[in-house]
């Protein structure tokens, strides 16, 4: 033990006189960091992408991104003597040839789901704790372009194979485009090097799949991480945890064996999964070819709700008087809409911290109940993702529930609309319920279930005080004061400056924070702390005078 | 919890500068406290170890051992590819037992008292921000950048400019006449050749009802010279035969060919193939986002998101009373374009 010490110490002195290391390791070994399994969501998703990395690099080594034609002749029987793309042929022959080539191709591919699952949940996670809250906007807005760079990227790498599935998805791609008013056609030439299908897709959406987009991604992620070590992570509220703290375990030892042993977790998962479940056997779909398709074929899940967003979209479009073609139909859902969605996700730090006018730092998290509106608009969020998705696969659901595609679809537009509000509402009330109930336990202790009958007949139940654990999480809240919109003009008569942009302001705070639930004062807890000693002392005064029976006490099990 | 400490702490009306109550004591765990509890945990850990070594031995086992097209029965499960089963098994095994120890040694025998960290403002100090200011005044007061006005603006044009030569480049990524998309191979008198068999087709060889993918003569030639399936993505049809008098409109007058109807396979919405149809309503389905087409209504969308009509390629027959074209397109195929008009 002693010589793996001493022979460290010796390493890190030779290190040291070539690159400060000891002042960086002094400052970092015994970094703090807070403890929760939702803080491992981002550790799978950054895990993932390393173990894409490895396996992908490994797959490039055979597989070979020609569109050129040639005739299989691998060990894949009902393929032999077909003509297709040499791509398709090499991930034929990585999938029965190699040895181990199956097993690169399904880690990576679950991989890949894991990874889109991860970053979604990871998402999720951070919305609903307020961890986007100053200082961590750039982190929210990076976090969220690497989720739009990621969904492009496993488009990627999902069309590289060149199978009939895929090659599908990429002809909608390309019809998609297509659809852009003004510049649609051309950017369909440019990137297809011609029409569709052409022979130049499959090597160009190699170099984007496997240098262009994981040289941005590993810049985005590396300055993701860097700027966590350096906001120091959020915690979560409770005893001995404040804005001014970071409370957990440190970096090394306790972090280096949890965090390391939980990339071979992950890593260990996946490499099971390739190994037991078979994902996108290209080899039963065949060779893309332009005239063919698959019935019931459906994209990796998280491409599903374009997919969904195109099916529901009226069939909408228009020739203007110079006889140009608005695809209305298509652009919308295709581009027009993911556009708003990644802009409003990107914005929503931008938006909550204008309506609250909050400047100040944040680095405990908020438990999603103490801010209903954000809570309902995310609720809200993934209703109108889960309706979108549900409705990419309505031709399997209607087959399988025997319903009439027409049916689901009009459901679809229907619901699109009256469902996230209605999941805002009732999200938002829910919440409200939760904080009213929180502010009971604090005044008057939780509610025991044991009964109390009174001498005079009376029941009562027995709350029994919180733990201080509760008690420190709940009184974490804070209370926003609602904005008022100032008057039209100053006293001089002079019209307020933005007027109207304060006015939004004001309705935007109170939809946000006029219905919330006050946190007891000081003074009330004060209050209801001495109501319920005197009451009971009281009650125990007369019960003696009386000369009475002690009441009995009927718990819950005590019938 | 007495009354007093919780008024307390609720008046600490703040941003949560100090924690509302103290940090819990530290729980000793049974390895803390039971030398032989922390000896058993210190064995499972190596036993974890241990065995992922072993797996990775294994694994060779298997690579070298298994060839790569042998199969194992797995009865419920399906015939399986015994490579990738056996070399999943054992080197997912391996890392998850690497990961599995690593994460038990941390939570059994590392220390587990949490630990408290100050964390200081963001920014920096005031003073720091104020030099940097000034450092930053200094590099432009001495670059001259704000008194000479014609450096600053041909800088800034020449900056402005330098990008283009990037952009130029892309131009030639791909040609751009989009009249190829108004173009399909179909022309007058070319022969329907049925999919796969390739055979040119007779009217007694279509069934009323049934639906047939057909391509143009010649198509395989033009993609053996071409080197693209770009031919093939335009040209490709489907044939149906109804009753004459089920037919209640088409596209041009006779373009059938005693109630046989060729349209164009590619869906207008955004390009699928389709081959989905319903002989009792004479509607073809779009599998892809279930666009639906009335054939016997000169291919009018009846639902979905498509916004065109089917193509209808007119067609008759020739002398030897084969299917021909009786002409090509008289409308683009496929998905909307901007040009299309
Ligand atoms: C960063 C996130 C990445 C995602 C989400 C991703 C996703 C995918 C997916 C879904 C496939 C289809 C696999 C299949 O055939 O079932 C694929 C294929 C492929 N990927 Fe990736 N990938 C990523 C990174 C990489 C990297 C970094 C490389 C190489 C340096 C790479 C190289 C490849 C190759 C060569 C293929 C085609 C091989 C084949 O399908 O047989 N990928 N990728
Ligand atoms: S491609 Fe046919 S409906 Fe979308």
């Amino acid at each position: 033990m002693s010589v793996i010490v001493k022979e460290a110490g010796r390493a890190i002195s030779r290190a040291d006189e070539r690159a400060p290391i000891s002042s960086l390791l002094k400052a970092n070994l015994r970094k703090v960091f807070p403890d929760h399994w939702s803080f491992m969501l981002g550790e799978i998703a950054l895990y993932s992408f390393i173990i894409l990395l490895l396996t992908g690099v490994y797959l490039t080594i055979w597989f070979k991104p020609s569109m050129t034609e040639v005739v299989y002749n691998g060990s894949y029987a009902p393929l032999v003597g077909i003509k297709m793309s040499e791509a398709y042929a090499s991930a034929l022959d990585l999938s029965f040839d190699v040895r181990g080539g199956l097993l690169l191709r399904q880690i990576h591919h679950w991989a890949a789901l894991f990874f889109m699952a991860a970053m979604v949940v990871h998402m999720f996670r951070i919305f609903f704790t307020g961890a986007f809250r100053k200082p961590r906007e750039l982190n929210w807005v990076i976090g969220g372009s690497m989720f739009l760079i990621v969904l492009l990227e496993g488009f990627a790498g999902y069309s590289l194979p060149d199978d009939l599935l895929s090659g599908v998805g990429v002809r909608i791609v390309a019809g998609i485009i297509e659809a852009v008013p003004i510049v649609g056609t051309y950017l369909m030439f440019f990137i297809f090097g011609g029409q569709f299908p052409g022979n130049d897709f499959i090597p160009r959406l190699y170099t984007f799949h496997v240098l262009l987009v994981p040289g941005i991604l590993l810049a985005l992620i590396g300055l993701h991480l860097i700027l966590i070590f350096y906001h120091k992570h959020t915690q979560y509220p409770g005893p001995g945890r404040s804005n001014t703290n970071v409370v957990g375990f440190p970096l090394f030892p306790v972090y280096v064996a949890k965090a390391g042993g939980f990339f071979f977790v992950v890593f260990g998962v996946t490499a099971l999964m390739g190994g037991l479940v078979s994902i996108n056997p290209i080899w039963a779909y065949g060779p893309y070819v332009p005239d063919q398709v698959t019935a019931g074929s459906q994209p990796d899940w998280y491409i599903g709700f374009l997919d969904g967003m195109l099916r529901a979209m009226p069939n909408w479009e228009w020739e203007d008087f110079l006889g140009r073609t608005w695809s209305w139909n298509i652009f919308i859902p295709g581009a027009v809409m993911p556009g708003i969605l990644v802009g409003l996700l990107l914005a929503y730090p931008f938006i909550e911290a204008w309506v609250t006018g909050d400047k100040r730092e944040h680095h405990l998290l908020e438990r999603p109940r103490n801010n209903p509106t954000r809570t309902g608009i995310g609720v809200a969020a993934i209703v109108f993702y889960g309706i979108l998705v549900i409705n990419g696969a309505n031709d399997l659901i209607a087959i399988t529930f025997n319903l009439s595609i027409n049916q689901l679809i009009w459901f679809t537009r229907i619901a699109i609309f009256i469902a996230p509000p209605l999941a805002f509402l009732a999200t938002r009330r829910f919440c409200l319920g939760l904080q009213r109930r929180d502010r009971e336990k604090l005044l008057h202790g939780r509610e025991s279930g044991q009964i109390l009958r009174l001498p005079h007949g009376e029941f009562i139940e027995i709350h029994t005080p919180i733990s201080d654990d509760e008690k420190a999480v709940i009184l974490s809240k804070e209370d926003y004061p609602v904005v008022a919109a100032p008057p039209a003009t100053d006293e001089n008569g002079v019209r307020t400056p933005g007027l109207r942009a304060k006015r939004w302001r004001a309705r935007l705070s109170r939809a946000y924070f006029g219905d919330n639930i006050q946190k007891p004062t000081p003074a009330e807890i004060e209050a209801a702390a001495h109501h319920s000693h005197e009451e009971h002392d009281h009650e125990v005064e007369e019960l003696h005078a009386g000369g009475k029976e002690v009441p009995a006490v009927l718990g819950p099990d005590s019938h | 919890m007495s009354e007093k400490t919780s008024t307390e702490l609720a008046t600490a009306e703040h941003h949560g500068e100090e924690p509302l109550f103290p940090l819990p004591p530290h729980r000793h765990r049974l390895t803390d406290t039971d030398p032989r509890a922390a000896r058993r945990a210190e064995r499972q850990v190596a036993t974890m170890f241990v065995l992922s070594a072993l797996l990775v031995v294994a694994f060779v086992a298997v690579y070298v051992g298994v060839d790569v097209r042998s199969t194992l029965n797995l009865g419920p499960f399906g015939v399986v590819n015994a490579s990738n089963l056996l070399l999943g098994l054992t080197m997912g095994g391996a890392i998850l037992l690497i990961g599995i120890g690593a994460i038990h040694w941390a939570k059994k025998l590392m220390s587990d008292e949490e630990i408290v960290d100050e964390r200081h403002p963001l920014g920096s100090p005031k003073e720091d921000q104020d030099a940097a200011l000034e450092a930053f005044q200094t590099g432009v007061a001495e670059s001259g950048f704000v008194e000479r006005k014609i450096v600053r603006r041909s800088l800034i044009g020449a900056l402005l400019l330098f990008p283009v030569p990037l952009i130029v480049f892309l131009k030639d990524m791909g040609p751009t006449d989009v009249n190829v998309l108004r173009e399909t191979l179909w022309k007058k008198g070319d022969r329907i050749l049925v999919d796969i068999t390739l055979q040119p087709l007779r009217p007694e060889d279509l069934n009323v009802g049934t639906l047939v993918s057909a391509s143009p003569e010649g198509l395989n030639e033009v993609q053996e010279l071409e080197h693209t399936q770009n031919a093939r993505a335009k040209a490709s049809i489907i044939l149906v035969r109804m009753k004459p008098e089920e037919i209640r409109s088409q596209q041009g007058d006779n373009w059938d060919y005693q109630g046989i109807l060729a349209f164009s396979k590619i869906c207008t919405h955004v390009g699928c193939p389709i081959a989905l149809y319903q002989q009792r309503t004479h509607h073809l389905l779009c599998p892809c986002h279930q666009s639906t087409f009335d054939l016997s209504d000169s291919g009018n969308v009846v639902f979905g998101p498509a916004a065109r009509q089917m193509p209808q390629l007119p067609i008759t027959v020739d002398e030897e009373g084969y299917l021909v074209a009786a002409d090509g397109f008289q409308q683009p195929v496929g998905p909307s374009f901007w040009e299309r008009g």
